[in-house]
């Protein structure tokens, strides 16, 4: 028979960020256990864009001319594509539950998620890039921008994709809907991105738009992680 | 005034309050609105001046100005009500906001298609790629996104709370869309053309429209109090007022 005591779990003192680093570990190593998931997006970028030479034309200086416009555009989708299955897997097999009902804040465990989205999928979207944008005959100035605002663009993508993911989980079909909701919203990142490697090809000084989009990216980090937060939360309890 | 608007704002959390307060200025609504739409519309389409440049197919303006206003205004509407939902939970604000999303859609989509009409014999095309074109076919997108996620959850109350954080997320993104969308519209096109400016307007032309505004915002409102009272009506549907109300008729 146990001593009275020692029925009393003793109670674990609540680190504050814990969490997040146990997320942001956990999400890593089942992202590297499951490698397929992170080249799918990788080649759906790749042949998304190969599509457009064969249906337009193989001219060299008309795909030069779409080629910022392009490859921006299908990173958006590449991104949008992942972003469904954020936290579907942790909704099916209820993680979400336990992170959501656990001491630790649910803001910093997004955050966590959505770090690990963007360093498997938008990285490795942004790092492929100038190997399409070669094949696109993407002048050599287009280059940085078109690095650059990758980087951050694709960032923003997975922050804002996460409040979509948020709101949809719960829906069995919710794919098509989540690009319903979410497209309007990556409108500005677009417009930006796609303009600031433009506007590097016609000579004109690019740190105006590649700076609205950190300070987007800046808001969105702030932001998404609260929205998503409240919206997983919806999603568990109704 | 304070206390009279917390008895007032306490009031509104009774759907059924509301229900009863509006069956009684509805008819008053309804006059108001047939008056300025009617009064503006044949004042507006018959006997305001004809216009140097565009002749008369400007006139389509008193239909197309209002419309595109009050698309604006609307999502504010259904915003607004959604936070309020989410924060003080109150049943009424959710069902004015999902009252709100179809009327402000269909407010776009007429703004949208009356510029497109209008557009034709003034620019020589139904569709320019114009900032302000551009974003209000985006608030399109906006309210259609919150219209699919309010339908497509079983559970009406998950619905009210997911399309309130998406309205609530979409007012956040309106100021950046906006600026991000007139930003993109000077860099690749220069300006060439030009909206007509409201206030260099003739008073013979503004008047009409001032009155089609006050009409277009009195038909607003009509339509959301409707479109609410039949919300009320079904998702009050097990209560005892609606049964006995339902007894009468």
């Amino acid at each position: 028979m146990l001593a009275e005591g020692s029925l009393q779990t003793e109670a674990m003192p609540v680190v504050e960020g814990s969490g997040f680093t146990a997320v942001l570990q956990r999400d890593l190593l089942l992202a590297f256990r499951h490698r397929g998931d992170i080249a799918s997006p990788l080649i759906f970028f790749v042949i998304a864009v190969t599509l457009v030479p064969l249906a337009l034309s193989p001219d060299p200086e008309k795909l030069a001319d779409l080629a910022p416009g392009i490859i921006w555009v299908m990173a958006l989708l590449a991104s949008l594509l992942s972003v469904e299955g954020l936290f579907q897997a942790d909704f099916n097999d209820g993680v979400l539950e336990q992170m959501v009902i656990s001491p630790q804040p649910l803001y910093l465990m997004v955050l966590a998620k959505v770090i690990v989205h963007w360093l498997v999928t938008g990285l490795p979207l942004t790092l492929t890039a100038p190997l399409l944008a070669m094949m696109l005959y993407l002048p050599a100035t287009g280059y940085a921008p078109l690095l650059t605002g990758l980087l951050l663009g694709t960032a923003t993508f997975s922050l804002i994709g996460a409040i979509g993911a948020a709101l949809t989980v719960a829906l069995r079909k919710g794919g098509l809907l989540l690009s319903l909701i979410v497209m309007p919203l990556y409108m500005p990142v677009l417009i930006f991105g796609a303009s600031s490697v433009q506007r590097a090809i016609e000579g004109i000084n690019v740190s105006g738009p590649l700076a609205l989009m950190g300070a987007i990216l800046a808001f969105a980090a702030v932001v998404s992680p609260l929205a998503s937060a409240g919206a997983l939360r919806i999603s568990m309890h109704g | 005034m304070w206390t009279l608007f917390k008895q007032w704002f306490h009031k509104m959390g009774s759907p059924r309050w509301f229900y009863y307060a509006t069956g009684r200025w509805l008819p008053w609504l309804g006059l108001v609105t047939l008056v300025c739409l009617v009064t503006g519309l044949i004042w507006g389409l018959a006997f305001a001046p004809e216009d140097a440049k565009q002749g008369n197919s400007f006139r389509i303006i008193y239909i197309h100005v209002p419309a595109s206003m009050l698309a604006m205004a609307g999502y504010y509407v259904m915003a607004v009500a959604g936070a309020i939902g989410l924060i003080w939970k109150m049943k009424l604000a959710d069902m004015v906001m999902k009252s709100a999303a179809p009327i402000g859609a269909a407010l776009t989509a007429i703004g949208l298609f009356t510029g497109a009409i209008w557009g034709k014999p003034t620019w020589g095309a139904y569709w320019v790629w114009d900032a302000r074109i551009t974003s209000m076919l985006i608030l399109l997108f906006l309210y259609l996104g919150v219209m699919a996620l309010q339908y497509s959850y079983r559970s009406q109350d998950m619905a009210n709370k997911a399309s309130a954080i998406l309205a609530l997320v979409g007012t956040v993104n309106i100021p950046i869309i906006y600026k991000s969308v007139d930003w993109w519209f000077t860099l690749h096109q220069p300006a060439t053309i030009k909206f007509t400016e409201a206030s260099s307007m003739h008073p013979d032309m503004f008047r009409p429209l001032l009155l089609m505004i006050v009409g277009f915002y009195a038909f607003y409102t009509l339509v959301l109090i409707l479109n609410t009272r039949v919300e009320i009506i079904q998702r009050e549907r097990r209560t005892r007022w609606v049964g006995e109300l339902m007894g009468e008729a």
